[in-house]
């Protein structure tokens, strides 16, 4: 090798990551419902790097005993890669036994099914891996939270709404778009797998629109559209008329059995999740 | 270069078969050489409406199979010189059609005959997948009424996605608009949908407007065609479909209620 040849290379990159939610500082409590929800499934970490999300015992005074759990968790093959939220305190001690810092306040998932337990794995993360490998200081990488898919509202649940449902993982990014450019008619199904859905021609009663993105239709929307079908609670449905008979986001969704409401009825409307109320908001006042 | 056009709907009972028999009748009576094939196996109604169900021999099935050559089934019409038909087997369940089978009676057809109209069995089974499949060009019929759209919604959904045009990623298949058994009084009263209700739901070109008519079941039952009723105005809309799918341009007749005269109200006519 000569000189020339970099030994190495400091790039960026974007890997997803477990998050153990920490909610008690009580080292015995804590191993023991860990042991016991490992014990079910005892190949579920192969080695994963796992975030530890101290936000939960934050105020809580007392310390949490790194050098105890870190090999509780390594016997579990569960690999500790840092910490996030947590007090000063917290993050000292973290730092003290090799664990990075991620930074805090990532954004809260409004949906997230709060569990009694003193843990709760939680959905995947999309953490940038950042450039300032050596430097201590706690660096701030742009979060992109994707979360589990939450739970289907309504009861009445319907035939594609099981499908939503039946998806469960996030899926990270979306980047690409499908285009439709010709009718889509009763009884057909487009489904954008990892991408958004753009429909330039009519969607008629009884089709059905599924992307893990967002879903535009340029021309009157009469079918079901089902956007952010793997959870992405951030994806949105544009359409052109709203005359829909189904209209769903990450799972939450809404039936139209009298049809659309009059207000918004024909016109042109963007739809989006807020907290777990899906919003249609008229695009013209 | 021959075309296979199909006569299609999705749902029964709104005319395919009495829109095959005048259409094809009246592409012949323009001097194109013309068949008319009958898909639905198993049921066998075309040859009753052309008035040769005594001549059917050998049908579509006997040919697939290889037991007898096309020229012995195909019947000529009793009225057109032009116009011949295949018609369908009464005894075989339509598992007997297969693509193969009529792919190759197709391109014989093809070889003698300026259009090939198939005439489409109802529903979305094998049969009617069959009658579409090779088609180049498409007539969907249409009533005026919510549940016939759907179907005919359904139908132009499978045309786009599974004919062998768009398999092979040719040009699709041309559709033209057949709305049938309208009455127009009826769709001002908001008992129908109209023409514009209907085109709004299903975007394709119009290529005509069928009144309801009672010639229709007069002509059935006599074993005509529709298109031979002299003086019907069943008869003109269907002269004038032929004509507009020659391409010529033919103002829209039939989709406005016809104003009852002062004398003809003064004499009890309606």
């Amino acid at each position: 090798m000569t000189s020339e040849d970099p030994a190495f290379k400091i790039k960026t990159g974007n890997l997803t990551l477990l998050q153990l939610h920490i909610n008690t500082a009580d080292m015995a409590e804590l191993k023991k419902q860990l042991k016991q929800r490992l014990s079910q499934t005892p190949d579920f970490f192969a080695h994963t790097p796992i975030v530890l999300d101290l936000s939960a015992i934050a105020d809580n005074s007392s310390e949490l005993n790194f050098s105890e759990l870190m090999p509780f968790m390594l016997k579990h093959s569960m690999c500790a890669a840092g910490v996030v939220g947590g007090s000063e305190a917290q993050r000292a001690a973290a730092v003290k036994v090799g664990l990075g810092l991620f930074p805090d306040g990532p954004v809260r998932n409004p949906l997230r099914r709060e569990t009694g337990d003193a843990l709760s794995v939680a959905g995947h993360r999309e953490l940038p891996v950042q450039e300032k490998l050596f430097s201590s200081d706690p660096v701030t990488p742009e979060l992109t939270v994707y979360s589990v898919v939450p739970e289907v509202k309504d009861v009445a649940a319907t035939q594609s709404v099981d499908v939503v449902a039946s998806v469960v993982a996030p899926v990270p990014f979306v980047r690409q778009t499908m285009v439709i450019d010709k009718p889509v008619r009763t009884g057909q199904r487009i489904y954008a797998e990892g991408a958004n859905l753009v429909v330039l021609a009519i969607v008629n009663a009884g089709a059905e629109l599924i992307a893990d993105g967002d879903i535009h239709v340029y021309a009157p929307m009469r079918g079901k559209a089902i956007a952010g079908a793997r959870g992405n609670e951030a994806a949105r449905i544009f359409v052109q008329s709203l005359e829909a008979e189904l209209l769903s986001i990450a799972g939450c969704f809404k039936v139209f059995e009298e049809g659309v409401p009059e207000n918004v009825s024909g016109k042109p409307a963007h739809v989006c999740l807020e907290g777990s109320r899906l919003v249609i908001n008229s695009m013209f006042y | 270069m021959a075309k296979v056009i199909v006569v299609t709907s999705g749902k029964g009972g709104v005319g395919k078969t009495t829109t095959s028999a005048s259409f094809s009748t009246g592409l012949a009576m323009r001097g194109n050489k013309t068949v008319v094939i009958d898909f639905d196996v198993g049921l066998r109604n075309l040859d009753l409406i052309m008035g040769c169900e005594r001549r059917v021999v050998y049908d579509i099935i006997n040919v697939i199979n290889g037991e007898v050559s096309l020229k012995q089934a195909l019947i000529k019409d009793k009225s057109c010189d032009n116009l011949y038909i295949l018609p369908a087997s009464q005894t075989r369940d339509k598992d007997a059609l297969n693509l193969e089978g009529v792919e190759r009676i197709l391109d014989e057809l093809k070889l003698t005959f300026d259009f090939i109209v198939c005439d489409s069995p109802a529903g979305i089974e094998s049969g009617a997948f069959t009658a579409m499949y090779f088609a180049d060009e498409a007539l969907v019929v249409t009533n005026p009424e919510v549940s016939s759209v759907r179907d005919s919604d359904r139908i132009l959904g499978i045309l786009a996605a599974k004919s062998k045009r768009a398999v092979d990623g040719l040009e699709p298949v041309k559709e033209h608009l057949l709305v049938t058994r309208y009455d127009p009084r009826r769709v001002n009263t908001g008992a129908m949908l109209s023409v514009t209700d209907i085109q709004e739901i299903l975007r394709i070109p119009l290529l005509g407007v069928i009144p309801e008519s009672e010639s229709v079941l007069q002509a059935s039952n006599s074993g005509t065609p529709a298109i031979h009723i002299e003086k019907s105005d069943v008869a003109e809309a269907y002269r004038d479909v032929v004509g507009r799918f020659m391409g010529e341009e033919l103002p829209m007749r039939f989709i406005n209620a016809e104003k009852v005269g002062f004398f003809k109200r003064l004499l009890g006519g309606h």
